[in-house]
């Protein structure tokens, strides 16, 4: 893939950072207001696919990305089943919130494990929706071979 | 034991998410991690099957909110009865993987897709929770979705998609009612919607939701109006897929599911709402007799084996709508054999697929059974199960539905199974025929690899062991397992005594 027009790659070059950081702020924040860790995963996903159809990726690219994707995929499920197991070891009970009076209510830091839970939720879908589209896009490199 | 259930969910799931990463180390990682999490599976639920105290559930509360508020995982002897038929299927299924998936790339998104369906099994087993069980069971069909198309070729790729239309529509069906029930009761919980049930009036509406969930759960299970999916997904498979499609994926999210919602969750019985059952009888009768009518007509061994399949599930679920004690005990019984038998016989059709490349069994000439002798012998005797000839567990289990069927006073039902079990001899012997018997057989062909024999002669040895010792399976395996449907609403009561403490 060549990539688009200097307008595109422009365009996309301002807005990239902003759609990452507000997927990042919907992740952070999931606790708090509407959003969390699928919505703001699939927003951080779509920072990184607007970047790879503006300026064109190659073969050697796309393969690289499915590994890492998929590696990053893994490691946000463990992250998250490993919050879960946390609660059974520490706290006694399978996803047992762990420290559930820390911080105030309301505020950032609060509600124990559930922000860190939102944290691993957001990697595991940012990754697998990049790797949805990175496998999509590959396939044309497969039919040409 | 207290933790059991969540072990037998954390340990696939974790193995399921450390196989991408591992295996590109080392291929073989991948194996081995998948091993692991199976034997300690089956190791977990052979425990459960036997120790847990019957009427005594294990309730567990995830992040300890009582029972109406969280979800809770409530596995009583029919969860745990339907642990070990699943998980001793996957164990074995696994063990023929190895060397069968030789054939295949990818064996690290294999693994991955295998423990995943394990899991979503094991959930919909053990959750007591209506919307947790259909999380699980859309966790289990996608990951065979993917795996009914893992070959890739364009016969695979559209058995798939056939699949995964139907599928969806099922899934569909079933979140609707989920969503009519949460919107009349205002919980999930499947004790609490049980309490709830009790105090409603039965409108139509009530009724309604209730088809929902039949017709749902029945294309799950591929009974016959609904079954046209199962003849392309199930032999497009790789066999060791196959095997657990066949034998323990369609009875645990169709017939497992529907009977927990019918006995346990609406609570009616034969004498109550006798319509309900005589559905349940129709749909049973009718998939008995044209699957096997269809089956007699099949020139591909796996297509024959998965219509095999529908008309096995039509003998458990004829079971359930006749809903007396020894019928049940013959579903459950029929449950466990024919998930070993057809597990086994779709392991066979791998074994001859490994070696001799073919499925159509008009291209063999014979003879197999001289190069091949114990897939031939494998075969010859899951199939005498599967029919329901003595001395293996099939048979118990068929004479236990004809037994139930004649106590309650349905004869036409007692004489159609029992002639369509000859039916059953006949088409799986026309394999036989076909494939195995005869005198010159193709040549240069040897027996398939000795992890692929061991796993098919170990599902012989469990069958004949089951017929062997079936009364001593029934009183400690069978019968607490049937009372907890039996009991009906009952199993509201013990949940909520159990866990409404928090």
């Amino acid at each position: 893939m060549k990539g688009m027009t200097p307008i595109v790659k422009v365009v996309a070059r301002i807005v990239g950072g902003f759609i990452f950081i507000y997927g990042c702020y919907i992740v952070l924040y999931g606790h708090l207001s509407p959003g969390g860790g699928f919505a703001g995963g699939a927003i951080i996903a779509a920072c990184f696919i607007l970047s790879r159809l503006a300026f064109g990726t190659t073969a050697s690219q796309e393969k690289s990305a499915s590994i890492s994707s998929s590696i990053f995929e893994s490691t946000g499920g463990l992250l998250f089943l490993l919050i879960a197991l946390l609660g059974l070891f520490v706290g006694g009970y399978f996803f047992i919130n762990l420290f559930p009076s820390f911080g105030t209510p309301g505020r950032l830091v609060s509600a124990g494990s559930i922000p860190f839970s939102n944290i691993a939720i957001g990697i595991k879908v940012a990754a697998a929706i990049l790797s949805i589209f990175v496998v999509l896009a590959s396939t044309k490199y497969i039919f040409k071979e | 034991m207290e933790i059991f259930p969540v072990l037998l969910i954390a340990i696939p799931l974790g193995g399921a998410f450390l196989i991408p990463i591992l295996y590109k180390a080392w291929n073989r990682l991948a194996e081995i991690v998948a091993g692991l999490c199976l034997a300690a599976v089956l190791a977990l639920s052979i425990y459960l099957a036997f120790f847990l105290v019957p009427g005594k559930p294990l309730v567990y509360l995830f992040g300890n909110w009582p029972v109406p508020l969280g979800i809770a995982f409530t596995v009583d002897r029919l969860s745990s009865f339907m642990l070990l038929v699943v998980s001793i299927l996957v164990f074995f299924s696994y063990i023929f993987a190895i060397r069968y998936m030789d054939h295949f790339t990818g064996s690290g998104k294999f693994y991955t897709l295998y423990l995943l369906m394990l899991v979503g099994m094991n959930g919909v087993v053990m959750t007591g929770d209506l919307f947790n069980m259909f999380v699980f069971i859309e966790i289990a069909s996608i990951s065979s979705y993917a795996l009914v198309a893992f070959g890739t070729e364009a016969e695979e790729l559209e058995a798939g998609f056939k699949y995964m239309v139907m599928g969806e529509i099922a899934s569909m069906m079933i979140l609707l009612a989920i969503a009519f029930i949460y919107a009349a009761t205002s919980t999930l919980n499947l004790a609490d919607i049980s309490r709830s049930f009790a105090a409603m009036d039965k409108t139509p509406g009530f009724w309604f939701v209730l088809i929902l969930l039949m017709s749902g759960f029945s294309i799950k299970a591929a009974l016959v109006p609904f079954h046209s999916w199962l003849p392309d997904a199930h032999p497009s498979a790789p066999a060791p897929i196959s095997a657990l499609l066949s034998g323990v994926f369609i009875k645990v999210l169709g017939v497992y599911a529907m009977a927990r919602i019918l006995f346990n969750v609406y609570g009616v019985s034969r004498a109550s709402y006798p319509a309900v059952f005589n559905a349940l009888l129709i749909l049973g009768l009718a998939s008995i007799i044209i699957a096997s009518l269809l089956a007699l007509y099949q020139k591909d061994y796996k297509r024959l084996l998965a219509y095999s399949s529908i008309s096995q599930i039509g003998y458990i679920v004829l079971a359930l709508g006749i809903g007396n004690e020894f019928a049940l005990i013959g579903a459950l019984a029929h449950i466990l054999s024919h998930s070993l038998g057809k597990g086994l016989l779709f392991l066979t059709s791998g074994s001859v697929v490994y070696r001799v490349g073919e499925r159509d069994i008009t291209k063999f000439t014979g003879g197999l059974g001289k190069q091949m002798p114990w897939t031939s012998l494998s075969y010859n005797l899951g199939a005498l199960s599967v029919a329901g000839m003595p001395p293996f567990l099939g048979f118990f289990s068929k004479l236990f539905i004809i037994l139930g069927a004649v106590k309650a006073g349905f004869i036409v039902p007692a004489v159609v199974a029992g002639l369509f079990a000859v039916v059953t001899l006949g088409y799986l012997l026309k394999i036989t025929n076909k494939v195995f018997w005869g005198k010159e057989g193709i040549k240069g062909i040897k027996e398939s690899p000795f992890v692929m024999v061991f796993a098919m002669v170990s599902l012989v040895v469990l069958l004949v062991a089951g017929g062997a010792f079936f009364f001593w399976l029934k009183p400690h395996l069978l019968q607490p397992a049937a009372d907890v449907l039996l009991k009906g609403t009952e199993y509201a009561e013990i949940v909520f005594r159990i866990g409404a403490g928090g």
